[in-house]
């Protein structure tokens, strides 16, 4: 074990706090450490730091980070029995050669298994296949009593939906059980549509996604007028080996390849780069370039992760960081979708390509986010003067037609906010109360968030 | 706890009856301001019913700053209160009378600006360090930077007081906890009603917008307005019979 004392923060490099970090590799795991390294100011697990905001971060207490763990492939089965500190990365390495994938990928291979149970994480098939949480069989957690126990949906349904999405506030996830998909190759056959504008983003969407497994918009958020809301479309699904040997012949002689490049990595030091002429240059060459309408094949680094070819790309918003706002609104709040994409492209903040999709059924978890409707993700420069009281006014709008707002992303809601975003908050202390009575579990966004 | 555009929960404002005290928390309110703690001399006489920052509780307690052996329990009864601080403003301090010459009137200046700086300054940090966030927002002045015929005891304690928050932030780096020192150049405010104004002159509330601008920026040091960094930073060097010229 190796003990730091030093300053976190989360993906978006705002608000940083200093906690003792606790390295723990897999194999230093007992029931008693957390006694042990508990501060009066609690513990929170952390993975790869890649929650935007303060979830991962316990100013003036502990920090436990677990280290890579192993990898049980029972391929008969199709799951994989795996440490929860192992990055989908190592995971992606260890099963795309053998012929499977994650049941849910984000947009970056560098996250925990951990912190994916813990934010019950989604990804461009939700509409299809729901979220992490929803192929995972059973997973271990270190409680606060000292107990390490394998948690099952049948056998202790409330701690089980506490925990999936519920932000390490419940104990430390230390292995889970995942079931994983089948792929005959390690390629995509993706279909990508250049859209003019939002109305017709939003037709294609609801008419056609249903024939994929896979599909995401980008979208300029700083084209206003008639373009306002233009995207690119893409949408695909994993390529049979036949549809391999037809679009690739070269590549069907490894169809289970995996080797993802690191292109470029962001040095320290850099001021904003991404300010809005800087953007509006960007999305606009980005939307030029995109093909009206193109089927291709693509690696999985190119379909589900191409920003992780850019090391430390965070880097490129300078010191003062960005945030991620991510919500979701229910499918028929169409016209609140829409006015907040125009304030948005109106508003003079710099959005970088901004991320529309359409989310399918709720997993169950009681903190989960993914619930049925419109998901909509921007990236803004955290200095911007304004941006709180821009982000203030769509909260409420979010609010006003029963949305919510993804905590793994959230850096500046409110403990208001987010309870009513999630009815099932309550429940959720309850559960919290009962396997934490002490209060152990603690991080900067359950201060901030009254989670606790 | 800040979120990530710099915005409080809780702010405390040490000499909490100041203009700038004042309007930097009126420009640092949001939905997410919960508490103002508003740490004054002497109670009775602030009428805190006649304030409003949104929709936060305002909480007034006493300080005295020519009371160093009381902070540091000012501080921790603040934090038994309100839980923990994200931002504390140390807005107090005093002007002296004009050429100002009596030892013992010096002294007291001293007293107030300088050592009721260091040891509150102490207390939060300790509090800050302890918390493993929150910053300390020092408003010092220009006055500090090169000090003047005309107020040389006042620009000296200001000069103390600006290199001991220098040096206390550079001493919290890793803490989590920071330091923002903030050099305002004349401000109109009750402190200064009735003098002329000097070049460069701002409202409280603009030192408040470049308060609130230096914290979303993580900054260390603020100017106000911020060309004063440019013009100080080539009137320190002036020769000695320059700077007497400029100093009417």
């Amino acid at each position: 074990m190796r003990t730091t004392h030093r300053e976190l923060t989360g993906w978006g490099r705002t608000a940083p706090s200093t906690a003792t970090v606790h390295d723990v590799s897999a194999d230093e795991l007992a029931p008693e450490i957390i006694q042990r390294l508990v501060t009066p100011r609690g513990i929170i697990a952390r993975g790869l730091g890649r929650a935007y905001g303060d979830s991962a971060q316990n100013a003036g207490g502990a920090v436990l980070r677990l280290g890579p763990g192993p990898i049980h492939l029972d391929a008969a089965a199709g799951t994989v029995r795996v440490g929860a500190g192992v990055s989908l990365d190592e995971l992606l390495r260890h099963v795309v050669p053998r012929g499977f994938f994650v049941p849910v990928s984000p947009g970056t291979r560098f996250v925990t298994v951990g912190g994916a149970v813990a934010s019950d994480i989604h990804g461009k098939n939700h509409h299809v296949d729901g979220s992490f949480g929803a192929h995972v069989e059973a997973f271990t957690l270190l409680t606060a009593d000292g107990d390490q126990r394998v948690v099952t949906p049948q056998a202790d349904p409330d701690l089980w939906w506490a925990t999936i999405g519920g932000m390490g506030l419940t104990g430390v996830i230390t292995e889970a059980i995942v079931r994983l998909l089948a792929i005959e190759t390690s390629r995509c056959i993706v279909d990508t549509e250049r859209v003019p504008n939002l109305d017709s983003l939003l037709e294609r969407m609801e008419s056609g996604d249903h024939r994929y497994r896979y599909s995401v918009a980008w979208v300029d958020l700083v084209a206003s007028g008639s373009n306002l809301g233009r995207a690119v479309l893409t949408r695909g699904d994993h390529a049979t080996s036949a549809e391999l040997a037809e679009y690739d012949a070269d590549g069907a002689a490894d169809p289970l390849a995996f080797a993802p490049p690191s292109l470029a990595k962001v040095p320290q030091g850099l001021p904003n780069l991404l300010s809005r002429p800087a953007v509006r240059a960007f999305n606009e060459l980005w939307y030029r370039k995109a093909q009206r309408e193109h089927r291709s094949i693509e690696s999985i680094t190119g379909f589900f992760h191409p920003l992780d070819m850019i090391g430390d790309w965070n880097r490129l918003y300078g010191r003062p960081g960005f945030l991620q706002y991510q919500f979701v609104v229910p499918f028929q709040a169409v016209d609140t979708l829409r006015s907040i994409v125009a304030t948005v492209a109106d508003s003079g903040h710099a959005s970088f390509l901004a991320v529309l999709k359409r989310f399918g059924a709720e997993s169950g978890g009681m903190l989960s986010f993914p619930t049925p409707g419109w998901t909509l993700t921007l990236d803004l420069p955290a200095a911007a003067p304004g941006l709180g009281e821009l982000l203030a006014d769509l909260d409420r709008r979010v609010l006003a037609v029963g949305g919510r707002h993804y905590l793994a992303k959230d850096a500046t809601t409110t403990p208001e906010v987010i309870r009513a975003g999630y009815p099932r908050l309550d429940e959720f202390l309850q559960v919290r109360r009962r396997v934490d009575p002490h209060g152990w579990w603690v991080s900067d966004q359950a201060r901030r968030l009254d989670l606790l | 706890m800040n979120n990530a555009v710099a915005q409080p929960q809780t702010v405390v404002v040490l000499g909490g009856a100041s203009d700038i005290g004042q309007a930097i928390v009126a420009e640092l309110v949001s939905p997410a301001l919960r508490t103002v703690v508003l740490a004054v001399r002497r109670p009775e006489t602030l009428d805190a019913a006649a304030l409003a920052f949104g929709d936060a509780e305002i909480v007034v307690v006493p300080f005295d700053a020519e009371a160093p052996s009381t902070h540091a329990d000012v501080i921790d009864g603040i934090v038994d209160r309100v839980g923990d601080l994200d931002v504390v403003v140390q807005a107090f301090g005093q002007l002296g009378a004009p050429g100002l010459s009596d030892p013992v009137d010096a002294a007291m200046l001293a007293e107030v600006n300088y050592v009721g700086a260091v040891s509150s300054g102490l207390a939060v940090a300790e509090q800050l360090r302890r918390q493993g966030h929150g910053t300390l927002v020092v408003l010092s002045s220009v006055a500090g930077v090169r000090t003047r015929a005309s107020n040389f005891v006042y620009g000296s304690t200001k000069a103390g007081q600006d290199g001991f928050a220098t040096g206390l932030g550079h001493s919290l780096a890793g803490t989590g906890a920071r330091v923002m020192t903030v050099r305002p150049g004349f401000v109109r405010s009750s402190m200064t009603a009735g003098m002329s104004e000097a070049p460069f002159s701002v409202d409280p509330t603009d030192v408040a917008a470049a308060v609130a601008g230096g914290l979303r920026r993580h900054r260390s040091v603020v100017w106000v307005p911020g060309i004063l960094r440019v013009v100080m930073g080539l009137l320190r060097f002036a020769p000695d019979a320059v700077w007497r010229r400029l100093d009417r």
